[in-house]
């Protein structure tokens, strides 16, 4: 069942976008990760390497674990009555399922865009200095200006909210919700930012500007997206795994994924044979 | 995504294909049943309203004479010779002087009668009210250079008086059976007449402690009770309340032992008040050894039996905000204890506050276990701490309640009037606080 157990894969294809020395590649690995929900396998024997500075889009047919994959890099499995993770999954050599680990740490490193958008019902400004606050990131007022400033405007959002961000931000409309949610996740400084489909709920000419806008990111963050829009892992990333029933079939930079994969489950799913 | 096209072998009836005269019987059968439904509605609101209107209507009628209360304007002679025959001025002597002859004198001099008349004198000290020396000695204690003076006071009418003015007595009926004689009625008409009897609004009805004369019983008590019985609740209920929720909804493991505490919450909130009352009795007073009566025990009485209110009104309220905050606040790294103070308290706050202040609506107007723990109890001076023996809202309505006397039964309805303003103004502050709360997400 457990295709392509080579934690290596992208160490052949991928080696120039790597920076991370050592055993394992990537900034953040995998290792044999199976999670359970109560007795429910989602997930069997992950192994999967995700390099620095780049985009990795993770696809799949609904329900095969791509979103309780990405939550295992956050840990955001914890918060799930019943979730248990085994395996290995290390940040930068660190293995983050340490008790020693600190997760409230973990996630301010590890950031994360939901499917939904999910801004605070607080003004514009709030929803982005939050973050900074609770880490005290600023040291002064102006400090924490600078840090909302600089997060819309990486975001791509400054322009359409520079006046008005005393104002809710759930009065937004959806693309800009989620800009926001991208830019609250930035303020913080992540290393790596998790993206559960965000644009699922947007149109075509605002998934338009979240895809410039998170190609713009990968030179300064470690992007995981997952989508299901070919086109998009095809736009966007740099590396493509394929998920299916709770497996990683197969993993690759994203040329070769869609023009030539190896799995016949990954050639018939992205020529929509199975979904 | 999927191009296999389902063949079940078996062709789904259309509704187009149907009897038109069937299917507008259908219609018609489902448009009635709409419509009585909706009648059925308007009918159980409409009786709902009927009886709400009703009962105001009723208490209002019955209550509203208690706020106007029969006085006399005497010029009152403080003579020194009744005050302090010693001339020492000393408090003692001053508290323990015949006030209540001061003011006979007053009304026989107002009326012309001579003070050796015995027949006349006893008629005219009906007039008065037996508590009008307690307003005479506060008046002289507070300023006792008022001694040898005379002044203009206004002194409480006898309650048979006042229902005379209130036209509760009918003059109609033979003297000899009736409340107040010929000569009594003659002198209301001239006092009346002469300006000198009449109708004032009745602010110690909400100043005066109890009393076994009707003109002279007040709420003052059971108002300072009851807001010391309030701030008890408050200041028990709501934080271990909240303390509760917070921990059942976000903390604590779903296992057998939440389940039953969960069960358990709610069997709390259906224990009748009375069992309450009999824990206080238990444990409060005999156990601890709590003062019997005291605001402080009916307080926590009244807390504990509001903490289910408030537990599951909060756990309502928690998991009514939507889990992506959560998870926003935790996936930029809040820990659990922020994202619950940051962000899941103040979205919950609204419906936090709005079961807080029905529990405390509820606490205001019970009265079976303050029962138990004797607060049904005579207290004239106002309780000056939680500890002090006072009464409640509700039981000073219960003990006016049993009392014969006219002047008890209109103060009984007045005073649930007093208790239903004191409640709609709770609930009106719950409303408020709803719309001031409330976001949207
Ligand atoms: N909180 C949960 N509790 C129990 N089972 C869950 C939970 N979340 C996911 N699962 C199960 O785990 C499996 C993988 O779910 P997951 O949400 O990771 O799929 P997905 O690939 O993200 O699907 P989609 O594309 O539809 O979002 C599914 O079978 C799902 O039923
Ligand atoms: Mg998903």
């Amino acid at each position: 069942m457990v295709a392509a157990s080579d934690a290596s894969v992208l160490n052949g294809s991928g080696a120039k976008t790597l920076t991370g020395p050592g055993a394992h590649s990537g900034k953040i690995s995998a290792r044999d990760v199976n999670v359970f929900y109560g007795e429910n396998q989602a997930l069997k024997s992950v192994n999967v390497g995700i390099p620095e500075r780049s985009v990795m889009a993770f696809i799949g047919p609904s329900g095969c674990g791509k979103s309780t994959f990405l939550r295992c890099i956050n840990r955001m499995n914890d918060t799930i009555a019943g979730c248990r993770v085994t395996g290995k999954i290390t940040l930068d050599n660190e293995d983050i399922y340490d008790s020693k680990l600190d997760v409230v740490q973990l996630r301010a490193r590890v950031g994360m865009v939901f499917q939904k958008p999910n801004p605070f019902p607080k003004s514009i400004f709030d929803n982005i200095a939050y973050g900074p606050r609770i880490h005290g990131l600023a040291q002064s007022k102006t400090d924490l200006e600078g840090i909302v400033t600089a997060s819309l405007k990486k975001a791509g959002l400054w322009d359409e909210v520079k006046d008005r961000l005393k104002e809710q931000g759930t009065g937004l409309s959806g693309g800009q919700q989620q800009r926001l949610c991208i830019a609250r996740a930035i303020a913080v400084g992540p290393e790596v930012i998790l993206m559960d489909e965000p644009c699922s709920a947007l149109d075509p000419i605002a998934t338009a500007r979240i895809e410039e806008l998170i190609d713009d990111l990968r030179k300064n963050f470690t992007i995981v997206i997952v989508t299901h829009s070919m086109q998009q892992a095809a736009r966007v990333s740099q590396h493509t795994a394929f998920f299916h029933l709770g497996s990683l079939v197969e993993k690759g930079e994203t040329q070769q994924i869609f023009m030539a994969p190896t799995d016949k489950r990954t050639q018939d799913y992205i020529t929509g044979r199975i979904g | 995504m999927t191009d296999v096209t389902v063949d079940t072998g078996y062709t789904s009836p259309s509704i187009s294909a149907l009897d038109p005269e069937a299917v507008r019987r259908r219609v018609a059968q489902r448009r009635a049943a709409e419509w009585r439904f909706q009648a059925y509605g308007v009918a159980a609101i409409t009786f709902g309203l009927l009886c709400v209107a009703l009962l105001f209507t009723v208490i209002v009628a019955k209550g509203w004479p208690a706020f106007l209360q029969s006085t006399l304007k005497l010029e009152v002679a403080f003579d020194p010779a009744v005050i302090d025959p010693a001339g020492k001025r000393v408090t003692d002597d001053i508290m323990a002087a015949d006030y209540q002859a001061l003011a006979a004198a007053a009304i026989y001099k107002q009326l012309g009668i001579a003070p050796d008349d015995a027949v006349a004198t006893a008629l005219a000290d009906g007039l008065l009210s037996t508590g009008a020396d307690v307003d005479l000695r506060k008046l002289v204690l507070a300023d006792p250079s008022i001694i040898g003076k005379t002044q203009s006071v206004y002194l409480l009418a006898n309650g048979n008086v006042d229902a005379v003015l209130k036209g509760a007595i009918d003059r109609a009926v033979p003297e000899a059976s009736r409340q107040i004689k010929d000569q009594q009625l003659a002198w209301v008409d001239q006092l009346v007449t002469g300006g000198r009897l009449s109708k004032a609004f009745n602010w110690g009805l909400f100043t005066r402690g109890a009393s076994s004369q009707p003109e002279t019983a007040g709420l003052g008590v059971a108002v300072i009770g009851s807001f010391f019985m309030m701030i008890t609740v408050l200041l028990v209920a709501v934080p271990l309340g909240v303390a509760a929720a917070i921990y059942l909804e976000e903390f604590a493991a779903k296992n057998r032992w939440t389940d039953f505490v969960e069960v358990n919450i709610s069997n709390l909130a259906a224990v009748p008040s009375i069992v309450f009352g009999l824990l206080g009795l238990a444990i409060l007073i005999n156990f601890v050894g709590l003062p019997r009566s005291a605001s402080l025990v009916g307080g926590l009485v009244l807390a504990l039996m509001t903490l289910p209110t408030v537990i599951i009104a909060a756990r309502a309220a928690i998991t009514a905000v939507p889990p992506s905050i959560r998870q926003a606040a935790l996936g930029i790294g809040a820990s659990k204890m922020q994202s619950i103070f940051h962000h899941v308290l103040p979205l919950a706050m609204p419906g936090i506050l709005t079961g807080t202040i029905i529990g405390l609506a509820k606490a205001l107007g019970e009265t079976a276990p303050l029962l138990m723990i004797g607060m049904v109890a005579f207290v004239v001076d106002y309780p000056r701490t939680p500890l002090d023996p006072a009464t409640a809202l509700p039981v000073q309505i219960y003990m006016w309640s049993t009392a014969q006397e006219r002047g008890f039964v209109e103060r009984t309805s007045g005073a649930t009037m007093v208790l239903l303003v004191f409640l709609l103004a709770m609930n009106l502050i719950a409303v408020i606080l709803r719309r001031r709360f409330e976001r949207k997400w």
